[in-house]
């Protein structure tokens, strides 16, 4: 594909669009430090987000190692043991994929994809990374405190969590709710950034309904984590209250060592509806800009229009709203009124609508379509299948029937892996294949991201899918050794072990994809402004990499869709949304009529 | 949980209405030619970018304050040990001194939006006063309560009070900073017109926090 075939034509009225006041960096600090460049701002987001997560990385490989060869490794206590399980959720979830689709991706591509200069609020934005970051540092200081971090599992769940005997029930616990507490009101900061520049500042043309599904995915996760995260937050500071103050918010009457502690009649179960209720949310908060993203992957690499655009955005919606009532389905086991699970089982089924919807139209774009193998689409479909799988296992759980004898053990480990862990870092995979080249100017190495993906691909089946097995065979999860336990049984063992073989071998290729990062950085094959032949803004800046401000002089003006690839009569497979209807070069016809 | 689906429901009620309108009749694969001129798709002209921001804002703020009532309701009706703090006669006072601020950041509103660089100057001293002088206010009754043995720990009644007041103040006082900067600037003689943008948001945010005040002290007295 020739990038940069289509001139726009923009002799459209003046602007209706008041001209943003960008502010100027003036030193190398101000450009790459204190800069206010959603660009940058992009990068600081993905670069603290990634280092951050290869602490949890480390983290998932001992646990593995506890778990593959009992009893190896002596640097492995259960404490600590205990204290990795808890901390790599927690990470993963939040101070990963949470920070790296909305900080990251949101930052990058919302003024890009948007055809606008900068993000609305620019200061506000950069404030946003440096509190991201003052939370990072003060989990990152709960490993070194005394007592280490806490151990309580990622849920956080009282009265365990604070209470004496639990692995960092002193100061660990209380740095990762400070932490937590600043994590919220810095993606505050940045949430309401990514918002209103959806809202205020798309280019000319952009209407809403011709907004990449990249957009609307990162929009809508943007509007739920607002909504939702505030529960995390009440959560998270009547827990400090709690635990510091003595109040009993949560915490129940407790014997400990025959001694009654002062503390009485409060619900631990409120908690759990806090939690969960943005605990749920989260998932798509994580899960729906993947689904935008993986739609303009799969559109892009397989040069066809996106199946029902309009529905998809609807689904997106849908499933936004609806992951507000079905939390609970986190507790079918937690003791609270057995009615409800009807309810929250309904809900939850019902979701598997809007969310086939999806799949299927992701599917049908496919059909037919001039698929290129890229590395994207690679990890686009890698996608598809693992979520499949990952969904399908949430059904069974959804149920109430299905999911009381499946609680706590490895099913469910497997299950959510495969959905909101593996699905969402493929996509987050692809996307940066699919947009390094406008990041850097550069393509990524083929050969390496071919390592990498088949690698992580086959690898993380290898891990999960085994997990699922040895759920059903009752093996309990977040236990450090299973001892002379009879009921597990010897094939369990066997299969540990090989999952802990995987789980290194796939840690490693993930090596390979940041040597790959850093190499293509300076030695990649130079990318050209449009390498993979897309229609989107960000394609058609003048600068590869984007300048400050995006677009040189002139904003861009809009004129149709995201999804105008093979377009009838026209000359290329493309048609990118700045090129007005009457510009598009033909094909040539030969004299019988039919088009070459 | 029910107060929170309900703020919730209404906030996704009205995206929904606005999404619905966009997109209905729409075909967004028909492209426009270049003769036409391009849709500027905008909200109308009275949501500018700031007031667009601050309403996200409240939205999100909506949602922690209906949790944290809903969180009181959850925990009042869990055990029998709730026994309602006797609300101090201070705190209907203060009420009152709120009611002030409000009134007077929205005559300061009016002032810069006319340019009355007199007015706003005094309707933000006042402002100011009456804000703090709030702040004040329920330091006192937590002083008071706290004199009369309604100890933070003791019962769940005393711990919802103090949380969700100093919630409540705590963001009163992120907004003082914001009143600051238009103090500053109005002290420093700028013009009405550049500080109007600050005093406006300033006045929403107030009016906002009177509301939620509102609803928590109603709450507070009829639990």
């Amino acid at each position: 594909m020739v990038a940069g075939q289509h001139e726009a034509v923009s002799h459209a009225p003046p602007a209706e669009i008041g001209e943003m006041e960008l502010p100027h960096a003036g030193s190398w600090v101000t450009k790459y430090i204190w800069s206010q460049d959603a660009k940058v701002i992009a990068i600081q987001y993905g670069l603290t987000a990634t280092a951050i997560g290869l602490v949890a990385l480390v983290l998932s490989i001992l646990i593995r190692l506890q778990l593959g060869f009992p009893g190896t490794f002596s640097l492995i206590d259960p404490a600590g043991y205990l204290q990795h399980v808890t901390m790599h959720g927690m990470i993963m979830v939040v101070y990963l994929l949470t920070a790296i689709f909305l900080g990251g991706f949101g930052n990058y591509l919302i003024p890009l994809m948007c055809g606008a200069r900068d993000m609305a609020f620019p200061w506000l934005n950069m404030l946003s990374f440096w509190i991201y970051l003052l939370a990072v540092l003060v989990l990152v200081a709960s490993f070194f405190v005394p007592g280490g971090s806490t151990g309580g599992g990622w849920t956080l769940y009282p009265p365990q969590v604070i209470s004496e005997g639990t692995p960092g029930s002193g100061m660990g616990i209380v740095l990762m709710l400070v932490s937590l507490a600043f994590f919220i009101i810095g993606f505050t900061m940045g949430g309401l950034n990514y918002v209103v520049t959806v809202l205020q500042y798309r280019a000319r043309g952009m209407t809403l309904m011709r907004l990449p599904l990249t957009i609307w995915g990162i929009f809508m996760a943007t509007i739920m984590a607002l909504l939702a995260f505030p529960a995390l937050l009440v959560a998270a500071i009547m827990l400090l209250f709690d635990h510091l103050l003595g109040t009993s918010f949560f915490m129940p009457a407790m014997i400990v060592i025959s001694e009654q502690k002062g503390q009485a009649g409060g619900s631990p179960l409120l908690f759990q509806h806090l939690f969960w209720f943005f605990g749920h949310p989260e998932v798509y908060i994580v899960a729906l800009p993947a689904f935008g993203i993986v739609s303009d992957l799969i559109s892009v690499h397989a040069r066809r229009p996106i199946f029902g655009y309009r529905m998809m955005v609807w689904a997106l919606v849908a499933i936004g709203g609806l992951s507000f009532i079905v939390w609970a389905h986190h507790m079918y086991v937690s003791g609270m009124n057995p009615n409800f699970g009807f309810f929250f089982a309904t809900t939850t089924l019902i979701i598997a609508v809007p969310t086939a919807i999806k799949v299927y139209n992701w599917i049908l774009t496919l059909w037919r379509g001039n698929i290129r193998l890229t590395l994207p689409m690679l990890f686009a479909l890698g996608f598809l299948l693992t979520f499949l799988n990952g969904g399908l296992s949430g059904l069974f759980l959804g149920n109430v029937t299905v999911d009381v004898p499946l609680a706590d053990t490895y099913f469910v480990v497997g299950h959510f892996h495969m959905v909101m862990a593996v699905a969402p870092i493929l996509v987050v995979f692809g996307a940066i294949y699919h947009w390094y080249p406008k990041i850097t100017g550069r393509m990524l190495n083929n050969a390496m991201g071919h390592i990498h993906f088949w690698v992580t691909l086959i690898g993380t089946y290898v891990i999960y899918y085994p997990m699922h097995f040895i759920g059903m065979e009752g093996v309990p999860r977040r236990y450090y050794a299973y001892g002379e336990s009879a009921f597990v049984d010897d094939s369990v063992m066997t299969l540990n072990a090989v999952i802990s073989v995987a789980a290194i071998i796939v840690a490693l290729a993930q090596l390979v994809f940041l040597f790959n990062l850093a190499w293509s950085y300076f030695r990649g094959k130079d990318a050209g402004s449009n390498p993979w032949g897309a229609t989107t803004l960000e394609w058609q800046t003048p600068e590869t990499p984007p300048g400050h401000g995006n677009w040189g002089k002139e904003l861009p003006v809009v004129y149709r869709w995201a999804y105008d690839y093979a377009v009838p009569g026209a000359k290329d497979d493309f048609v990118p949304q700045n090129v007005p209807a009457d510009a598009v070069e033909l094909a040539e016809r030969d004299p019988d009529g039919s088009q070459r | 949980m029910t107060i929170t689906l309900i703020v919730i429901v209404s906030v996704l009620a009205v995206f929904l209405g606005w999404l619905l309108r966009q997109s209905i009749n729409v075909r967004p694969w028909v492209p426009a030619g270049a003769s036409v001129p391009p849709v500027v798709d905008r909200l109308p002209a009275m949501f500018t970018t700031p007031r667009v921001g601050l309403i996200v804002f409240l939205a999100a703020i909506s949602s922690l304050f209906a949790l944290t009532i809903s969180a009181y309701h959850g925990r009042m009706q869990m055990a029998g040990d709730w026994v309602s703090v006797p609300v101090p006669v201070l705190l209907w006072i203060n009420s009152a001194v709120l009611v002030l601020a409000s009134i007077a950041f929205h005559i300061s509103w009016r002032a810069a939006a006319g340019g009355e660089q007199k007015r706003l100057k005094s309707g933000l001293v006042a402002a100011g006063i009456f804000s703090i002088g709030f702040v004040l206010g329920q330091a006192m009754v937590w002083r008071t309560l706290n004199a009369e043995g309604f100890y933070l720990g003791s019962n769940p009644a005393n711990s919802f009070f103090y949380f969700i007041t100093a919630l409540h103040v705590l963001h009163l006082v992120g907004g003082l900073v914001a009143w600051a900067t238009a103090m500053m600037k109005t002290l420093r003689g700028k013009d009405a017109g550049k500080v109007g943008q600050t005093v406006e948001l300033c006045a929403i945010y107030w009016h906002y926090l009177l509301f939620i005040w509102l609803v928590l002290f109603g709450l507070l007295l009829s639990t």
